[in-house]
């Protein structure tokens, strides 16, 4: 009897633990921080054929997005410097791939929407905005360089008789996996803006896809993770902190949940506040006169990936002996000369310049008159000086080239480069051509010559900031010929070129002079002594 | 040979203190000026401030002590036996004259002694202190709103402190050969140590110090 109740029990206790662990434990399972599991969507749940099929999806439950959208850089490719310079993307020119203007198709495969293939493109168009390429968490989403931002949807050779077939991407997958954006979004076109990886900024490349600390100490993929949005805080699609609209200098302090700011939240005091050293707390006499930058991250292209840092189109265009366009590579594999663009210079773990920036910066755009001379030509550059008081020191990138003018006008060319046409400069290597079919698309005159002059630009240096232990040390600017040795109207203690000559001069002779007399009244005494004996 | 007790234990402490901080003071200083390398630029600018705040510290106490014990009034200056012990330094020295001066507890320096530390206290150690502490605070200059220093330059304030460094170099190079002038070479420094001065002659003769000086001037 007992046994039989024993058994019983131990059965029912058995049952009970099994029910226990049989029933789905709601505090075990991941919890999902979305709301939504998009693959459930009946809306997704079909097969697309284009990318705008997919946007037309989206908006039948985001609906205003793309009215958000349609008010950022992101989409119109366009900003209104506050001295009146119309700039973006759209308008600009520089001293990499140069322009847009002529070469939208192959531009645009980095612009966030579908079809933007001549300044035609209808900027009013919901359905264009493409939501995939900041959004797709699945890393398959690709579009391909020359199709205006538009999506391959079937096979396709690329370029077409090369053989070479693209596979088409599964939009569906794709568009149910949806979330939000991470480093590897933003990363698709900022880590090779200037035609590839890390080209142009010197402080973005596909390195920081997946940093360690030493990189970046914030995107640190095994520490703190950041992802861009979380300094970049994005409300209503729309993306701080441009640099078409820099904050050079922040006053503000560290900004708390709660409060409504409306000062740049990307800045570094937007976090740390204004007095952040702790062990040091002298460090913080700094900050009114040196951006955090400046110290912080002691060098760019850290990450293996060289920036360029020179571009000189004028030796585009020539031919190895076997008549193919002429490549030379370095023991890397970097390209340091081709045909179609010319030689570069690369740049790995360079120092920046320093310069005293106040936030404003003016462009040399198309149709300003430019003249050949000793002193290059700035694309644009940054203003500031140590007195007017909204300046810091900055770290800068100063990029450096020869690019293609017009002797005759003088003003930049325009060129048409990408194209399978026959006056596009990398089909035919013809500079007149290029140029001609280029200041015709934005209706510029042009004289029929071409000439290259210098040309310089400017890129502030603000990502990849390091440890604190690796920022730079007291004597890397305390001393002459330190990183900040050019920079003027500012007394750095340690660097002689602030001396007063005559002080230091003077000072050193009155003490050798007093030397030199105790000296000698020291020997005559001595003398004198050794006599009277 | 008799000896006086000249230099109180905290006079000796203080000076001994205020050398070393010195020394240390114009070698930090000059690196972080940039004329050599030794420490390290951070480790000079570190040190180099906490010497000052000890040196200020020990100033405080230098000045209370000065003015309870009454020995300020070793610092006013006189012109009485200025000439000869001038002479005394260009020509006696050299032909082993006595010192026309006599040490007493009421006047330990001479009159040279007198004008070179009044010199150095009342001219070039202020400028140090306020030019340091302007240098020091330089970031706070600007938000006091106190008329005249908000808009002081660190360049002007760098320069004053340099010059008044510079003046404090060529009073030590002074001073320390000035210390092996006794009747030994290393009799002042002695004295500076122990407190005990020796006195090379019969102690009945130091009231006569005055007649000798007189005559040292009029040889």
């Amino acid at each position: 009897m007992r046994t039989g109740i024993s058994i019983a029990v131990v059965t029912v206790a058995i049952f009970v633990a099994f029910a226990a662990h049989a029933a789905p434990d709601p505090a075990s399972e991941k919890l999902l921080k979305s709301t939504s599991d998009h693959a459930k969507f009946k809306a997704l749940q079909q097969d697309f054929d284009s990318g705008p099929e997919v946007t037309k999806a989206c908006l039948s439950c985001h609906t205003e997005a793309s009215k958000q959208l349609h008010r950022t850089q992101h989409w119109t490719w366009e900003y209104l410097n506050p001295d009146g310079q119309r700039l973006g993307k759209k308008n600009v020119i520089n001293n990499f791939c140069t322009s847009v203007a002529s070469n939208y198709a192959s531009c645009t495969t980095c612009h966030i929407g579908y079809g933007f293939k001549d300044n035609k493109f209808d900027f009013t168009s919901e359905v264009n905005v493409d939501c995939l390429i900041c959004h797709d968490t699945t890393g398959n989403y690709r579009k391909q360089p020359g199709f205006a931002g538009n999506v391959v949807t079937k096979p396709m050779e690329i370029p077409p008789g090369s053989g070479n077939i693209v596979k088409p991407i599964d939009l569906k997958k794709i568009a149910q996996a949806v979330g939000k954006s991470s480093r590897d979004n933003c990363g698709a076109c900022h880590f090779f803006g200037g035609g590839g990886d890390g080209v142009k900024h010197g402080d973005m490349d596909s390195s920081l896809a997946s940093p360690d600390k030493a990189l970046d100490v914030h995107m640190d993929a095994t520490g703190n993770n950041f992802a861009c949005a979380t300094c970049h805080v994005t409300e209503g699609h729309q993306v701080p902190g441009s640099r078409y609209a820099p904050t050079a200098q922040d006053k503000g302090g560290a900004h708390l949940r709660g409060k409504e700011y409306t000062t740049n939240p990307t800045t570094c005091q937007a976090c740390h506040g204004q007095a952040p050293h702790k062990a040091n707390a002298k460090l913080d006499d700094h900050t009114d006169k040196v951006a955090c930058q400046a110290c912080h991250i002691p060098a760019y292209a850290r990450g293996g990936v060289p920036t360029k840092i020179s571009w000189d189109w004028s030796t585009a265009g020539k031919m190895a002996p076997d008549g193919k366009p002429l490549i030379k590579k370095d023991a890397k594999g970097h390209l340091l000369y081709s045909a179609a663009k010319g030689d570069f210079i690369l740049a790995e773990n360079a120092v920046p310049d320093y310069m005293w920036f106040n936030g404003k910066v003016t462009y040399t755009l198309f149709g300003d008159k430019v003249e050949k001379s000793d002193q290059p030509t700035r694309i644009n550059h940054f203003e500031g000086s140590a007195d007017d008081g909204k300046s810091l020191i900055w770290p800068v990138k100063i990029m450096r080239g020869k690019q293609a003018y017009d002797p005759v006008n003088k003003t930049l060319a325009v060129l048409h480069m990408a194209g399978n046409d026959d006056t596009a400069f990398w089909t035919n290597f013809n500079w007149e051509k290029a140029v001609a079919v280029g200041m015709a698309s934005v209706g510029a005159p042009f004289s029929g010559k071409v000439d290259f002059l210098a040309t310089e630009s400017t890129w502030p240096i603000t990502h990849m900031v390091a440890p604190a232990k690796d920022a730079l040390r007291c004597r890397d600017c305390h001393a002459s010929g330190g990183r900040l040795e050019k920079v003027p109207g500012i007394y750095i203690p340690g660097r002689a070129s602030d001396h007063a000559n005559w002080l230091d001069t003077s000072g050193w002779a009155i003490a050798a002079l007093t030397l030199l007399g105790v000296l000698g009244h020291g020997l005559a005494r001595v003398v004198a002594s050794r006599r009277n004996k | 040979m008799a000896r006086m007790y000249i230099f109180k234990r905290f006079e000796r402490f203080w000076h001994w203190a205020q050398a070393a901080l010195i020394i240390f003071m114009l070698l930090t200083g000059f690196e972080i000026h940039g004329a050599y390398a030794i420490l390290g630029w951070e480790k000079a600018a570190n040190l180099h401030t906490t010497a000052a705040w000890t040196l200020i510290g020990l100033w405080l106490f230098a000045i209370f002590w000065h003015f309870t014990t009454g020995e300020w009034k070793q610092y006013i200056p006189t012109s009485k036996n200025i000439v000869a012990v001038m002479n005394y330094y260009s020509v006696g020295i050299f032909t082993g004259a006595p010192h026309p001066f006599r040490v007493t507890q009421l006047s330990k320096h001479n009159p040279l002694q007198r004008l070179a530390y009044l010199l150095v206290k009342l001219f070039v150690n202020p400028l140090i202190w306020v030019s340091g502490l302007l240098y020091l605070y330089y970031n706070e200059l600007g938000a006091s709103k106190i008329a005249g220093i908000a808009g002081l330059k660190l360049g002007p304030i760098a320069l004053v402190h340099t010059a008044a460094a510079f003046m404090m170099l060529a009073f030590l190079i002074g001073h320390l050969y000035f210390a092996t002038t006794g009747h030994t070479p290393l009799a002042h420094i002695k004295a500076m140590i122990t407190g005990w001065e020796d006195q090379d002659e019969p102690a009945p003769e130091l009231q006569r110090g005055g007649a000798r000086a007189k005559a040292a001037r009029v040889s």
